[in-house]
């Protein structure tokens, strides 16, 4: 376990991920949210099989005056809108899982 | 940025977990010592239970759910375990309806606070019973008929002290009882009552979860789950040796494990409690696609119960707590393959499809955690005859230096072939057939099973 007392945890890295049928202009509309929430990128990674759009961002939700679930609202309601599906979950449970 | 960052592939699969195999956080189980509310006058402890109870859990479910929320992994349970009751209630109750008393406040709390099960309506009385003991087990049926949330628990043995038969055939008594108690609702209540040998003081599940006097004034214990992600993660290795189907379920459970490591940590910083542990267990629900049972087909079996049963199961628990073990710091309570049958669709397949007997079931439980568990039998079967089944189960976990149990549902006017109805994670069963030779002149003797010759290990 990395975390450990206190304040740490609002350091941590936020994942976001959007599954869902391939249109036109998905990352757009995701990124122009962030955007408008002060929400950084710091990586983006995506594929899409057999016309499955599958879509990874790790962002930084630091500048972000909105509270966690908030964002996390906005985000599925968002998706909803363009039929994909989106996530936003914290690092630690992937880390946990992923990294001993 | 770390090169050790996380990628699509990792966070596609953890996704898939829980969206698609049920992997969940079974439940977060606040511990709470009532030990401090101990008082001759029975208003007051009602009042002092009641408080202590609501002041520590106030925020257990809103902060489950946050921790939900932010994980995004689903956590199905938010539950509370106190002290057995016999101990706080032996200064004040003088009769079971004063002992039923407290059931309803902890009823009431368990409501107030927006948890689905409260446990530790609970005696230990492995060597012997208080006359405070044997009142809170007298008081089991009328308590357990008139609440909606509370578990019972009796503590009957151990492989230091043997087996307390007085206490196994007061026991059968109760069971049926209970049964009688609510028998408008297919015998519910015994579905809440589960008896031990070798009670964990620290286990987060229900029905058996009680708050052990060895442990802290409170405590945070997370149990996790995660049968269909290891039956999926089998489905790639069909074929494959014993090495490689081992190798597969320790890194799954690891995993498993890991998230419940998680979330019982975040728990414990936020609500201020101690960790206690993670209980590495695989649960099943009546789900499809969330069944112990599944595994076993997995591993090989034609359903559970065939030959073979025994020794995949065994080598199943056995994997789940090598992986689980180095994923958390502190790993405890009961800790291995749950086998219920109501709660498990392939198990209840099994039975409807003649595999699997209660003996059979009996067999399983030397290998892995717990033991009879959700099982529904006749209605008219003798009380003695559950006695001398709950003290088969219990010599198991003396002989065995293990926890197992015994949690069956004699369904008050039904007989074999015909099913009862629990609703929700509870399930569904089949009603099983027992021998029923007699074992009235065993049972009644009376007096204590001795500890066996390796548990003098001083």
């Amino acid at each position: 376990m990395r975390s450990g007392a206190g304040m740490e945890i609002t350091m941590k890295k936020t994942i976001i991920t959007v599954v869902g049928k391939d249109t036109v202009g998905i990352i757009a509309k995701v990124c122009t949210y962030l955007a408008e929430n002060g929400i950084n990128i710091l990586d983006i990674s995506q594929t899409i099989v057999q016309g499955y759009f599958n879509m990874m961002m790790i962002v930084d939700m630091n500048g972000c005056e909105k509270h966690f679930g908030d964002v996390a609202d906005e985000l599925a309601t968002l998706g909803e809108k363009i039929g994909v599906m989106i996530k936003c979950q914290k690092e630690e449970i992937f880390d946990s899982m992923h990294r001993i | 940025m770390d090169s050790d960052m996380i990628n699509l592939y990792e966070v596609t699969e953890t996704n898939k977990m829980i969206e698609k195999e049920n992997l969940d956080v079974r439940t977060i189980t606040l511990g709470i010592s009532l030990l401090d509310c101990i008082d001759s006058d029975l208003q007051r402890l009602n009042d002092k239970i009641y408080n202590k109870i609501y002041d520590a859990a106030k925020d257990l479910v809103k902060t489950g759910e946050k921790i939900s929320r932010e994980f995004g992994i689903p956590i199905v349970n938010k539950r509370i375990s106190v002290t057995p009751i016999a101990l706080v209630g032996s200064a004040a109750c003088k009769t079971v309806e004063d002992f039923a008393s407290i059931a309803k406040t902890l009823d009431k709390v368990a409501h107030e606070v927006g948890v689905n099960f409260i446990g530790g309506y609970s005696a230990l009385v492995c060597k012997g019973m208080t006359p405070a003991d044997e009142l809170l087990i007298r008081s089991i049926p009328l308590a357990l008929s008139t609440t909606e949330r509370v578990c019972s628990s009796v503590n009957l043995g151990s492989t230091k002290t043997g087996i307390n038969m007085d206490a196994v055939k007061l026991m059968g008594e109760m069971i049926l009882e209970t049964a009688e108690y609510t028998k408008e609702n297919d015998s519910l209540g015994c579905a809440k009552l589960v008896v031990f040998c070798n009670a964990p003081d620290d286990n987060p599940f229900m029905a058996g979860a009680f708050h052990g006097v060895t442990e802290a004034d409170k405590i945070i214990n997370v149990g996790v789950s995660g049968p269909g992600v290891v039956k999926t993660a089998l489905e790639k290795v069909r074929g494959e040796s014993f090495e490689v189907l081992c190798e597969t379920i320790k890194k799954t459970a690891f995993k498993v494990t890991r998230v419940g490591q998680l979330v019982a940590k975040e728990a414990s910083r936020r609500l201020n409690v101690p960790f206690g542990i993670v209980d590495l267990s695989l649960a099943p629900t009546p789900a499809i696609g969330d069944s112990v049972a599944d595994i076993l087909c997995e591993i090989g079996l034609e359903h559970a119960g065939a030959p073979g049963t025994t020794a995949a199961l065994a080598l199943l628990n056995d994997q789940v707590k090598k992986g689980g073990v180095m994923a958390s710091s502190y790993v405890g309570g009961l800790s291995g393959a749950f086998i219920p049958v109501s709660e498990d669709q392939g198990m209840i397949d099994a039975v409807r499809a003649g595999a699997l007997t209660l003996e059979k079931l009996e067999a399983m439980t030397c290998v892995c955690s717990v033991g009879l568990d959700m099982i529904a039998i006749p209605g008219d079967t003798k009380a003695t005859t559950i006695s001398g089944i709950i003290a088969d189960e219990m010599a198991i976990g003396m002989v065995n230096q293990k926890t197992t149990a015994v949690r069956v549902i004699p369904v008050i006017g039904k007989g074999v072939g015909e099913t009862v109805e629990f609703g929700g994670l509870l399930g569904y069963a089949p009603i099983m057939p027992v021998n029923n030779f007699s074992c009235d002149a065993f049972v009644n003797r009376g007096g204590r099973i001795p500890a066996p010759i390796h548990s003098f290990k001083n």
